[in-house]
């Protein structure tokens, strides 16, 4: 039986990936190191998503808590609602939001940046430059990706928790400290350690894929746009799936 | 164009063969670069030409002959001594590669971030270097500038500005007028050719432009067909019966 050509198609493209993730580790580790560059790269992914993630966690925090809270007053346990919000936004919707947030915003920037030097010849320009173009471009791009992702995973939870908490405000009274008291006994290190854990694959997952694309565009403006475009694409299912498998792990260890 | 050629080859090109699928780019291809030669390769457009000079500089692996450049075979070297082979050898890209990220100084600078040079090279003598290669291209004013802000023409001559930073032996054109105005392209032939008789360097000109062949050619060969069809000075093979070197010159 023949295999039909897109599943071939896409166990190809999911080696060509897998090998290009492994050309990381072995190009990654080897001297010289790019740091001027990966500090630049970690200013752009990191720095300059903070209010695009910050405003996304807030609105979420907010909306969370108000819906939410009409349920739980119905089974009258709108005391659990700091407790409950904080938990979902910990473990599960704070990074996910953050990752596909930064597969939209990081993903399709990488993509295009990188599939427009290939195509205007850059790439071979820093080749014959004598710079290895994989070391400095992709190299800091994905480093920089899976050490930002849990930094903006942080930020975003303690800004969609004080959302939350103004939610909570909306149509009740919770003091500050009061909520806050909620909120930390609600979660515990077996929430958040998983949680963090899992962004620093998303944030590779995104790095690795936007480069990938990018650095295999192919030519012309047709071939950037496409590459901008299965980068988000691709990188946000991998997201999920990652975070399925995640979910599996924390289940089988214990720390649901 | 009179220069002082010696009959001295620093660019050997051997049995040359490279095909994509089906299609033989390069079928045995045969040339020679003498030192302080201006040598244009002329072709039509997707008969080769770039593939060649990628050949060369090592951007791209042929699959059979061989390529020497000082002596040295290209498609044997190590990486870094590719690198260090490379550093005699300019390349100025038919889409000029400007990093678009980066000021023009960073773009002249970047070839000199070779570990090995770091070490010789303080701020001062990169900075000496930079504001040479831009006087080189009458373009100092342009040092802080982005590639964006500039002109075609402008961002040509940074391109060569680049190329020149150290001062190689060997200048690689691929198209250099390529999508520039007839006023400005003939300024590009002047400056490569003031440039040439400034380093004594020698050169390989990838193109399809008679302009260009005609000012800046100290002989030509023609790619037609995969093979090195015909050498000669441009006046001899204006003058040639071939019906397939005609094609070009009618």
């Amino acid at each position: 039986m023949k295999t039909p050509s897109y599943l071939q198609q896409f166990f190809e493209e999911t080696g060509d990936i897998s090998r290009f993730a492994a050309r990381f580790f072995k190009e990654g580790f080897k001297p010289r190191y790019e740091f001027g560059e990966l500090v630049r790269q970690a200013f752009f992914i990191g720095y300059k998503s903070l209010p695009l993630v910050g405003i996304t966690a807030f609105i979420m925090g907010l909306v969370l808590t108000i819906q939410s809270r009409p349920t739980l007053v119905e089974f009258g346990a709108e005391s659990w609602l700091p407790g409950m919000v904080s938990v979902s936004l910990v473990r599960e919707i704070a990074p996910m939001i953050t990752a596909l947030i930064a597969a939209g915003k990081i993903g399709s920037s990488i993509g295009a940046e990188l599939g427009s030097m290939k195509v205007t010849e850059q790439i071979d320009a820093m080749e014959v430059s004598g710079t290895n173009p994989f070391k400095f471009l992709v190299v800091t791009r994905i480093l920089a990706a899976t050490l930002m992702l849990p930094i903006l995973s942080l930020w975003s939870n303690a800004i969609a928790l004080y959302g939350a908490y103004l939610g909570a405000n909306i149509k009740g009274i919770v003091s500050w400290s009061l909520y806050w008291s909620q909120v930390f006994q609600a979660i515990s290190y077996s929430d958040f350690i998983p949680s963090l854990i899992k962004t620093f694959f998303f944030g590779f997952a995104i790095g690795v894929i936007g480069c990938y694309k990018g650095y295999n565009s192919k030519k012309g403006t047709e071939g950037v746009g496409n590459s901008a475009n299965s980068a988000v694409v691709v990188s946000s299912l991998t997201i999920f799936v990652i975070d399925l498998i995640a979910v599996q792990i924390t289940d089988l260890l214990g720390l649901t | 164009m009179e220069n002082a050629v010696v009959h001295e080859a620093v660019l050997v090109i051997k049995d040359l063969c490279k095909s994509f699928g089906t299609n033989k780019v390069l079928d045995h291809f045969n040339l020679d670069l003498y030192k302080g030669e201006n040598l244009v390769v002329l072709g039509k457009s997707g008969s080769g030409k770039s593939v060649l000079i990628k050949c060369i500089i090592g951007l791209m692996k042929p699959e059979d002959g061989s390529i020497t450049i000082f002596g040295q075979d290209v498609l044997t070297l190590e990486h870094e001594d590719l690198d260090r082979l490379r550093m005699k050898i300019g390349f100025l890209f038919q889409s000029n590669a400007l990093y678009d990220s980066m000021t023009v100084r960073e773009n002249l600078v970047f070839p000199l971030r070779r570990h090995w040079l770091k070490k010789e090279l303080n701020k001062d003598k990169t900075d000496e270097l930079v504001l040479e290669a831009l006087y080189n291209v009458g373009l100092e004013h342009t040092i802080n500038m982005m590639p964006v802000e500039l002109s075609g023409g402008m961002r040509k001559r940074i391109a060569l500005a680049r190329t020149l930073i150290l001062k190689p032996e060997i200048i690689l054109y691929d198209e250099p007028t390529t999508g520039l105005d007839p006023i400005t392209a003939k300024e590009i032939i002047q400056l490569m050719i003031d440039i040439q008789k400034k380093y004594q360097t020698s050169s390989v000109i990838i193109s399809h432009d008679l302009q260009c062949v005609s000012m800046a050619a100290d002989r030509v060969a023609m790619l037609i067909d995969g093979i090195c069809y015909a050498t000669g000075t441009y006046p001899q093979l204006k003058k040639s019966q071939d019906p397939k070197v005609k094609l070009f010159f009618d």
